[in-house]
C-alpha cells in the first residue's frame, strides 16, 4: 500500500513539474498548430502594424492616398478601350467603364494581398531575426491595411456609379449587396493563403518571387476580370472555359461585380464552393507558414 | 546552494547549421531528409557534423553551432555569457528568444522571455518617437494598455522628451538606442536577454542602463541573461557566468573565474603557467607563504581594469635565526609565458627587508602598460648575487579585463593584439 501511495505521489509530482512550465521551446512541434490563441494575444501589435502600413506608405508625397485612385482609373479606361471598344466584349447592359472598374477594384485587393504576403519572410528578415512574435501577424496586417486602399477604390467606384445614375443609368438594387463582405473575406483568405504558402517557399527557393510577379498579372486574364463569365463560356475554347469556370477567383470576381451592378444571380452552391476553397487555402497556408517560421532565419 | 526557483532550463540543446551556399545540393538534401522522415527514420544529416571552430578547416558541410548545452537559470539571477566571436553566443540567444528553433533538445521556461538582441527592432524612421514606443513595445510583447500606463516613465527614462513627437529618422543613433532601451527596460518580462546594446550610448546612459538592469534583477526579482564583450561590465553585473567555446559550454560560479578562463581559451594552445616552486637545498631563511592581489582599498581582487593600481600582499615566513638583508624580485609573465616586466626591490629600488623581522611586504604596481589578459607572477627572495631563499613561479595571478584608460570606448587590443600598452602623447 505504501508503495502504491509512493507511486501516486511520484505521479503527482511529475505532473506538477510538467504543468509548471509556461512554455517549451523544442525541436519538434505538432503539425496542426494554428496558434489562434497567440494571435489573439498579439492583436494590439496587429493593429499597430496596420496603422504603420497605412500612415507610412505615402509620407512625404504630395497626393498621398490619391495615388490609390490613379491606377484603377487608368486601367479601367485602357480595358474599356481595348476590350470593349476594340474587342467588343458585351458587358450585359452595364456601362463598360463601370464594369471594368468593379472588376479591377476587386482584383486589386486580391493581388495586393497575394503579392504583399508572398514576400513576408524575406522582407521582414531583419525584424524576424531579432525578436519573436507570431509571424503570421505580418501577413494579416498586410491584408487588413489593404482593406484601407480597397475602401478608397470602392468609394471611387461609388462616385462613378452616382455619376452614371444621374446620366440615366438604372441598374436596380437588390438584397444581394449584403454578400459583398463575404466576397471580400474570400478574396482576403485566398490571397493570404496563397501568399503565405509562397512566402514560406521563397525562404529557400527564391525562384518563386520571379514567378509570382507575372503569374498574378496573367492570372487576372483567366479570372474573368475584363470580361463576364457568359462571354468566356461563349468564346473561349472548351478546356479554357472549364478552367475559368472552376477557378474560384473568377467566381469571386463575377459574384462581386454581380452584387454591385445587380447582374446575374448568385447561387448557394457557388458561394459555398468559393468559401470552402478559400478557407482550405488559408488553413493550408497557415500550417505551412507556421512550420517555416521556426527556422526560416537559417535559410533565408 | 542557491534555493531560488529554477526559471529557465536548457536541456541537451544543439543547433546544426549547413555551411557554404544554399544551392544545388539543397533540394536533394531536402528530398533525402523528407524520404527518411516519412519512413520514420532519423534525419540523415544530423549524424554528421563537426564542432564549431571557426578557424580550422572542416570536412563536413554541416556544423554544430551548439552542442549539448545544459544549464539552469534561477529567478533573479544575472547570468553572464561570454565567448569569442563565433562561439555560439548569438545562436544560443536566438534560440532562447524563439527566433530560430533548436535542432535537438529543448528549453523550458516559467516566464516570459524578452530579448534585446539589437535595439530598435521594428523602429520605423517615418514614425515619431511616441508611435515607435507603441510599435516597439507591441513587437516585444506588450499590450497597448500596458504601454499607455508606462509611456511617461519610458519617455522620461529615455531622456528624449523634447524629440518624442519627431520622426525617429531625425534622431541620432545614441538617441535611438536610448529610446529603444527605455522601452525594453519597462517591458517587465520575467527573463530579459541583453546583447551588446550598451556599446552605444554615452557614459551617463550606460550607467543608467546598468542601474536599471540591477534593479530589474535584485529589486524586482527578474532574471537577466547578459551577453557582452565588455568584460568589466560582466564582472560588475553578473554572478554565475557561462563561457561558450566552439559551441560547448562551461559554467563558472563567478564572473571573475569565467573571465580568467576566457582568456586562457582566447590564445590557441596556451596552457596556464605551471606552478613551479624551486626546491632550494639548505633551505633556511625567509619563505613565501602566500601572495594576494588587492585593489587600492586593500580588498582582495583578481581582476582589474587597465590603469588600475594593483597591490600585492606578500606573506613571508620569517626565520628568526637568520638576520640578513634580502630583496625581492617580481617577474610578470603573460599568458603565453613571455616575461613582460620585472621589478626588483633591491638594485632597482634600493629597498631591502630584514629576514628576522619582516613577515609581510606590500607593493603596488601601475597596470597601465598591461593589455587585457591573464598574468602570472614569479617571485624570488634573494640576496643579489649570493643566495636565493625562495623562487616561486606562478605564486600569484591576476587578470586585466578591460583597457580603456582614455575612455574612448575603442578596444584596440582586440584588433591589434599588442604585447603592451605605451602611454603616448600625440601633438
Amino acid at each position: 500500500m505504501n508503495y502504491a501511495k509512493f507511486n501516486q505521489m511520484k505521479l503527482e509530482k511529475s505532473f506538477d513539474e510538467k504543468e509548471d512550465w509556461l512554455y517549451e521551446i523544442s525541436a519538434k512541434q505538432p503539425l496542426f498548430d494554428f496558434k489562434f490563441k497567440e494571435i489573439w494575444r498579439y492583436r494590439d501589435l496587429l493593429m499597430l502594424f496596420v496603422k504603420r502600413d497605412i500612415i507610412t506608405v505615402y509620407k512625404q508625397t504630395i497626393l498621398g492616398p490619391l495615388w490609390f485612385l490613379v491606377q484603377p482609373l487608368f486601367t479601367s479606361v485602357i480595358f474599356t478601350l481595348v476590350f470593349n471598344n476594340l474587342g467588343s466584349i458585351s458587358t450585359g447592359g452595364v456601362p463598360a467603364f463601370l464594369f471594368n472598374l468593379a472588376g479591377i477594384t476587386a482584383w486589386n485587393y486580391f493581388a495586393a494581398c497575394l503579392s504583399g504576403t508572398s514576400n513576408t519572410f524575406r522582407a521582414n528578415a531583419g525584424i524576424f531575426g531579432k525578436v519573436y512574435f507570431p509571424r503570421v501577424i505580418t501577413p494579416l496586417s498586410i491584408t487588413l491595411s489593404g482593406l484601407f486602399r480597397f475602401g478608397i477604390q470602392l468609394f471611387i467606384f461609388i462616385v462613378f456609379y452616382v455619376v452614371y445614375y444621374f446620366q440615366g443609368m438604372r441598374l436596380g438594387f437588390s438584397w444581394k449587396i449584403i454578400l459583398l463582405p463575404y466576397y471580400i473575406l474570400c478574396m482576403a483568405l485566398m490571397g493570404l493563403g496563397l501568399g503565405m504558402t509562397i512566402s514560406a517557399m521563397t525562404t529557400k527557393y527564391r525562384d518563386l518571387t520571379v514567378l509570382v510577379g507575372f503569374a498574378t498579372s496573367l492570372l487576372m486574364y483567366l479570372s474573368a476580370v475584363p470580361y463576364p463569365l457568359s462571354e468566356a463560356k461563349e468564346k473561349f475554347p472548351d478546356w479554357v472555359v472549364d478552367y475559368v469556370v472552376w477557378n474560384p477567383l473568377s467566381q469571386i470576381i463575377e459574384g462581386f461585380r454581380g452584387v454591385l451592378l445587380n447582374q446575374s444571380g448568385t447561387d448557394g452552391l457557388t458561394l459555398s464552393y468559393v468559401g470552402g476553397i478559400s478557407l482550405l487555402l488559408f488553413l493550408t497556408g497557415l500550417v505551412i507558414f507556421n512550420r517555416t517560421e521556426r527556422s526560416f532565419i537559417d535559410t533565408v | 546552494m542557491d534555493d531560488r526557483e529554477v526559471i529557465l532550463k536548457v536541456e541537451n540543446l544543439s543547433k546544426q547549421y549547413r555551411l557554404g551556399l544554399v544551392g544545388t545540393g539543397t533540394l536533394s538534401h531536402d528530398f533525402n531528409r523528407w524520404w527518411h522522415r516519412i519512413r520514420g527514420k532519423e534525419d540523415p544529416y544530423l549524424k554528421i557534423g563537426e564542432t564549431n571552430d571557426r578557424s580550422t578547416k572542416g570536412e563536413s558541410e554541416y556544423v554544430w553551432a551548439l552542442r549539448d548545452i545544459n544549464f539552469e537559470v534561477r529567478r533573479g539571477e544575472v547570468l553572464g555569457i561570454i565567448g569569442k566571436n563565433g562561439a555560439g553566443k548569438s545562436t544560443l540567444l536566438k534560440i532562447l528568444s524563439r527566433v530560430t528553433s533548436p535542432t535537438t533538445g529543448s528549453i523550458k521556461t516559467k516566464g516570459r522571455i524578452a530579448s534585446l538582441l539589437e535595439v530598435g527592432t521594428g523602429f520605423h524612421g517615418e514614425m515619431t518617437g511616441r508611435e515607435n514606443i507603441y510599435l516597439n513595445g507591441a513587437i516585444l510583447g506588450m499590450t497597448k494598455k500596458e504601454i499607455t500606463a508606462k509611456i511617461d516613465e519610458i519617455i522620461e527614462f529615455s531622456g528624449c522628451e523634447r524629440y518624442i513627437d519627431t520622426p525617429v529618422k531625425r534622431y541620432s543613433s545614441g538617441m535611438t538606442v536610448r529610446l529603444a532601451f527605455a522601452v525594453a527596460a519597462f517591458l517587465e518580462p520575467d527573463i530579459l536577454i541583453v546583447d551588446e546594446v550598451l556599446a552605444v550610448g554615452d557614459a551617463e546612459f550606460q550607467k543608467k542602463a546598468i542601474g536599471k538592469m540591477q534593479d530589474i534583477s535584485s529589486g524586482e526579482g527578474r532574471t537577466v541573461l547578459f551577453v557582452s564583450h565588455n568584460l568589466s561590465m560582466i564582472a560588475s553585473l553578473c554572478g554565475r557566468t557561462v563561457v561558450l567555446k566552439n559551441g560547448e559550454i562551461n559554467i563558472f560560479p563567478s564572473a571573475n573565474d569565467a573571465i580568467k578562463n576566457y582568456f586562457l581559451f582566447n590564445d590557441r594552445g596556451a596552457i596556464p603557467n605551471p606552478n613551479i616552486r624551486l626546491e632550494i637545498p639548505n633551505s633556511r631563511g625567509p619563505k613565501i607563504l602566500e601572495c594576494a592581489t588587492l585593489n587600492f582599498q586593500n580588498q582582495l581582487k583578481e581582476t582589474f581594469d587597465g590603469g588600475e593600481k594593483i597591490r600585492f600582499k606578500l606573506s613571508i615566513k620569517r626565520d628568526k635565526n637568520i638576520s640578513v638583508k634580502f630583496s625581492i624580485v617580481c617577474f610578470i609573465y603573460n599568458q603565453s609565458e613571455n616575461l613582460v616586466a620585472v621589478s626588483s626591490s633591491g638594485k632597482m629600488n634600493n629597498v631591502q627587508y630584514d629576514s628576522a623581522i619582516c613577515n609581510s611586504v606590500l607593493f603596488e604596481l601601475n597596470s597601465t602598460p598591461l593589455v587585457p589578459g591573464n598574468y602570472s607572477m614569479r617571485i624570488v627572495l634573494h640576496i643579489p648575487g649570493e643566495h636565493n631563499f625562495d623562487d616561486w613561479t606562478n605564486c600569484s595571478s591576476f587578470s586585466i579585463i578591460q583597457h580603456d584608460i582614455l575612455n574612448t570606448g575603442f578596444q584596440f587590443h582586440s584588433i591589434w593584439k599588442p604585447q603592451l600598452y605605451l602611454e603616448v602623447e600625440w601633438f
